[in-house]
């Protein structure tokens, strides 16, 4: 019960750090990286809940991660053409930009 | 100052989801984790997982490999304007470091993705993983160059992708002939239904994860180098 209250915490860090990233990061590589960790929060909670009955596993959550996993490629995949499709109608311009130290907020 | 506000806010949301996940009930009010051991004997798979995925939650598997393919038409409908076409790709043609380490590694994933959708049956495994390991092998084809790119679909990549959404729906409507529910499978029948669709379920998501790689409309396997 512990140690899937510990990993349900670690997965719920992780959404927060990755939220956050995401919506102060300005490189969409970045924030795609963002959405991916947000993901494996996600995955890291369904699995503590899975295991919340430490010897009996439940066997419904590890069947919804693997579903999620194969939908966060799609989406991963489908936002990276997109970035890119996004800097070659810049001609490299204006939407990939690097991150601005302190500026940016 | 606004990152300030957003870290403040984000601690708070952290703190509330602590607390809710601290705070599950130690009994089990779920009657799930039983029935799906309790029936696990007709439902065709030894494994709980495999049999969650492809015979309690059959339709939430069947929308997944949608979402597969919903991607990758995405991708093609992306890729499809023409100051992107006229990009010459990159990458090499058929190169000869990686080439002999084609006939060593190709069968060898090929094997193991036919071992995993085997074992899915009674252990870990199944069809998204085998599917995964022959993307992996579209990824390793397409790094040595074996796979060029083309400009355009040609059938073999539509009915590679197509085949395990198509089967699996098939296999869902067929099941109605007999029984009022979509993909609720005969008693008898489950473990050769759950075979054939896992089979193409295999081989459309590796074609499907390679193209997504690859993000052109259609690929060609070439044999020797070309200039």
């Amino acid at each position: 019960m512990i140690t899937a209250l510990l990993y349900g915490l670690t997965g719920m860090v992780l959404v927060c750090l990755s939220v956050f990233a995401l919506l102060h990061q300005a490189h969409l590589l970045r924030k795609i990286i963002a959405l991916n960790v947000l993901g494996s929060g996600v995955f890291m909670v369904l699995i503590a809940i899975a295991a919340r009955h430490a010897p009996a596993i439940d066997p419904l959550p590890h069947a919804l991660v693997l579903t999620g996993i194969v939908i966060a490629i799609s989406a991963t995949a489908l936002a990276l053409v997109l970035a890119r499709r996004i800097y070659r109608l810049t001609n490299g311009d204006t939407c990939l930009p690097e991150e601005q130290p302190s500026s940016r907020s | 100052m606004l990152r300030g506000f957003s870290v403040f806010l984000l601690a708070i949301w952290l703190l509330m989801l602590g607390l809710a996940i601290s705070s599950w009930p130690n009994s089990s009010p779920s009657p799930v984790p039983d029935l799906i051991a309790a029936n696990l004997a007709n439902s065709g798979v030894t494994h709980p997982v495999t049999a969650v995925l492809l015979n309690y939650r059959a339709y939430d598997t069947l929308l997944e490999i949608a979402v597969l393919l919903l991607a990758l038409v995405g991708v093609w409908a992306a890729f499809y304007c023409a100051p992107c076409a006229k990009v010459p790709h990159p990458f090499p043609t058929l190169s000869p470091l990686l080439a002999p380490l084609l006939p060593l590694s190709i069968p060898l994933l090929v094997l193991t993705a036919g071992y995993l959708l085997w074992a899915g049956a009674h252990t870990s495994g199944g069809a998204f993983q085998a599917g995964a390991l022959l993307g992996g092998a579209g990824v390793l084809l397409r790094l040595s160059g074996s796979v060029q790119v083309r400009q355009y679909t040609s059938w073999p990549v539509r009915m590679l992708s197509g085949i395990g959404l198509l089967v699996f729906a098939g296999v869902g409507v067929a099941v109605m002939l007999v029984q009022p529910t979509l993909l609720t499978y005969p008693p008898g029948l489950a473990k050769t239904l759950i075979l054939l669709i896992e089979g193409t379920l295999t081989v459309s998501i590796g074609m499907t994860l390679a193209l997504l790689f690859v993000a052109t409309p259609g690929i060609v396997f070439v044999r020797e180098p070309h200039v």
